[in-house]
């Protein structure tokens, strides 16, 4: 099998005042070209720090603590590896929640677009002011080249990830990471962006990282799922499968949890009671056990292992071993 | 027209009639002169009777929340009349106030910034009951802790701070703060958004089991449409300061009438891919425009695929059919 990025038992380790805590914990999963893949859970599970980690983004107080990250057959994690800056600047492409965030306010969005244009491309000023209005109107900016001199602050929250997506396509990523990118967006913009993603990587035959906490957005954009609990991948598998029959109590109980828009009448929903483990107290065995309704001894001893079946979903739970 | 007919008379909590609230534009120089204004809420009517959820959906800057704060009489109003329990309180002073406000009370989308982090738990619970003079400090002591058990905290928690709590738990403390003085009706305003979905779940089953118990009104503001239909009895949809439809919770989903309702529930993804799958893709395009400068006609007409003749000139009016949905659009004309 040739995959994109193969992730085999990552973890990521933060030096904090309370000690280390161990926000990845053994998340392995992998990913072929075109493919998208969702990450699901509720916050502090580890999605974005997941994310950050593909792009060596963990900053001073973390580190990765083990495993491998393979992209297009190449380690990225070993220090050292010289290409990890060029594969991170070309190859795979990051678009945040706040697009504000990424964007430099004192500069115009032509400028901003054009620049890594004339670094990675070589391209003139002019060329490159040229390219960056014809990548403004691949996303659907509605006047495109007349908006080049506009400040992001004239922008909408809209407009403003349509230009994150625009300088993410500039180099035709391999693949990109996509961490909440429609959160802080009105539902009919959120659903404008989605389907512009949706387009590009389909035309691109980017691979497609989806992080996102919401469960319709997971059902309608990603072939593949993993849900993630206290730093763990706990169950991951094909779309279609994973919401037909979900397996780990957590992944169930999280649908249970969600209203549907195609819901019955005033029903009370399913709950998981209490609330996510402190990770820097987690408990020895499964994460979940002290919500789950199923726990029994055994799942107090030691954190479960990932079976994969045929189907290849994969599962950490002693419940189904 | 016939906006009062919804549920007119015994059954209605709070009436709201043609409420309008328009914030002034300052312009620059060096006296600063009104050179326009926002209409955040223009010629909004609708009814909560006892006991039901009412809720108003829409995206961000539709008004929703200028409505609530309107209601509450927190915010002054424009125009328009707001009826609590028979009684047109949009005047009423302060004094006059102060028996309704014990009756309407709130929660709001974020626990940390309404609970003041000096307070204990059991102050903050018991801040309502002082203010308004209840019982002793033995009766509010008791009912604190019945108030506590009430909302699923434990009793000893009292004598914590706020940011000792989680998220959800801070939740359950505003609403023990919202039921100590048994209101009849509780303002929702994106109450659940800044929950994660399995405490989110807890919260809402919470509030619907309150109403069970207690009777309570919601009027229920969110911009998520699935929590909209999991707790609404009947709902409103907001575009730029109008409400374009209103009606019971399953006419409204199952049959939306207005294109606006219509793109909305086609935007929302159902966590459901089989469904997903089958839709087609998305209609909108464009994204709303600005309440200072609302287009003239149907508001919703610049972005609206079925806009014909009068939409561009001539502003829809809500027109009832039956006695509770209504939809302001061109296409369905009021029946002669
Ligand atoms: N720079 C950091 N220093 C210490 N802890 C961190 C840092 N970044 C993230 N964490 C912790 O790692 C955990 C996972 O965070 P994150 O991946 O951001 O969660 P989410 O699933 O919400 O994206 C959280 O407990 C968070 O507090
Ligand atoms: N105090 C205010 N002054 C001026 N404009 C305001 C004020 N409060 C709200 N607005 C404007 O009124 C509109 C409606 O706001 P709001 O009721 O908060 O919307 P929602 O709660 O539906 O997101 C928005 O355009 C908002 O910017
Ligand atoms: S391993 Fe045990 S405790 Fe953990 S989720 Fe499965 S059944 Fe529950
Ligand atoms: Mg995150
Ligand atoms: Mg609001």
């Amino acid at each position: 099998m040739t995959s994109l990025l193969d992730v085999q038992d990552l973890s990521v380790v933060f030096r904090t005042e309370r000690g280390a805590l161990t926000a990845v914990n053994s998340v392995s999963f992998d990913l072929a070209a075109g493919e998208t893949l969702a990450i699901v859970g509720e916050s502090g599970s580890g999605k974005s720090v997941t994310a950050l980690s593909l792009l060596g983004l963990l900053g001073e107080a973390g580190r990765i603590a083990g495993g491998s990250i393979r992209f297009d057959g190449e380690d990225i994690t070993r220090p050292g590896a010289g290409r990890l800056r060029e594969i991170r600047g070309n190859q795979i492409a990051m678009i945040f929640q706040e697009p504000m965030s990424s964007l430099n306010p004192v500069l115009t969005i032509g400028e901003q677009v054009a620049e890594p244009l004339r670094l990675h491309k070589g391209l003139g000023r002019a060329e490159a002011m040229a390219a960056a209005g014809d990548l403004l109107e691949r996303v659907a900016i509605p006047d495109a080249r007349a908006r080049l001199a506009d400040y992001p602050h004239h922008f909408s929250g809209g407009m403003r990830q349509r230009v994150m997506i625009a300088m993410a396509l500039a180099c035709q990523p391999k693949l990109i990471i996509a961490d909440e990118p429609t959160t802080a967006l009105d539902v009919t913009v959120q659903a404008q962006i989605l389907e512009l993603l949706k387009s590009l990587t389909r035309d691109l035959n980017s691979a497609m990282i989806l992080i996102t906490h919401d469960l319709g957005v997971v059902a309608r954009y990603a072939d593949r799922v993993a849900v993630m609990y206290a730093g763990r991948i706990i169950e991951s598998a094909p779309a279609r499968d994973l919401f037909a029959a979900p397996r780990h109590p957590y992944t169930i109980g999280l649908m249970g949890s969600t209203p549907r828009l195609a819901s019955g009448p005033k029903a009370r929903l399913a709950t998981i009671p209490g609330q996510p483990p402190d990770l820097a107290a987690l408990p020895s065995g499964c994460a979940f056990a002290p919500r789950c309704p199923h726990a029994r001894e055994l799942c107090l001893s030691a954190p479960p292992p990932v079976e994969t079946d045929a189907g290849g979903r994969r599962l950490a739970c002693y419940g189904h071993g | 027209m016939n906006l009062q007919r919804p549920g007119q008379g015994d059954g209605d909590l709070l009436r709201v009639e043609d409420l309008s609230v328009h914030f002034p534009v300052m312009g620059g120089g060096l006296l600063p002169r009104r050179i326009g204004s926002v209409q955040a809420v223009d010629g909004v009517s609708f009814s909560i009777r006892r006991g039901e959820t009412f809720s108003i959906v829409g995206e961000s800057g539709c008004g929703k929340s200028t409505t609530a704060m309107a209601v509450l009489r927190m915010q002054a109003v424009t125009s328009g009349r707001i009826w609590f329990d028979g009684q047109d309180i949009t005047t009423w002073g302060p004094d006059a106030m102060r028996p309704v406000r014990r009756r309407i009370q709130t929660i709001f989308q974020d626990p940390y910034a309404s609970l003041n982090p000096r307070m204990k738990v059991g102050a903050i619970i018991a801040e309502p009951l002082e203010v308004h003079r209840v019982g002793d400090a033995d009766a509010r002591h008791r009912r604190t802790a019945d108030l506590m058990k009430l909302v699923g905290l434990l009793p000893d928690m009292a004598e914590r701070y706020p940011h000792e709590f989680s998220g959800g738990q801070r939740q359950r403390i505003s609403i023990a703060r919202a039921l100590a003085l048994e209101p009849d009706l509780v303002v929702c305003d994106e109450a659940v958004s800044a929950l994660d979905v399995s405490i989110q779940a807890q919260i809402l089953n919470l509030l619907m089991e309150l109403q069970e118990r207690l009777g309570l009104a919601y009027l229920f503001i969110s911009h998520d449409l699935s929590v909209v239909r999991h707790i609404s009895d009947r709902i409103a949809v907001m575009y730029l300061g109008r409400i374009v439809e209103t009606g019971r919770r399953d006419e409204l989903f199952s049959a939306p009438r207005h294109p606006y309702t219509q793109a909305l529930l086609a935007s929302a993804p159902s966590a459901d891919p089989a469904l997903e799958a089958a839709r087609s893709s998305v209609a909108l395009a464009g994204e709303p425009p600005s309440p200072r400068n609302p287009p003239p006609g149907c508001r919703f007409h610049p972005r609206c695929p079925a806009a014909f003749g009068p939409c561009s000139s001539r502003s829809p009016s809500l027109v009832f059919e039956g006695d509770s949905a209504a939809v302001a659009c061109h296409l369905f004309p009021p029946q002669a």
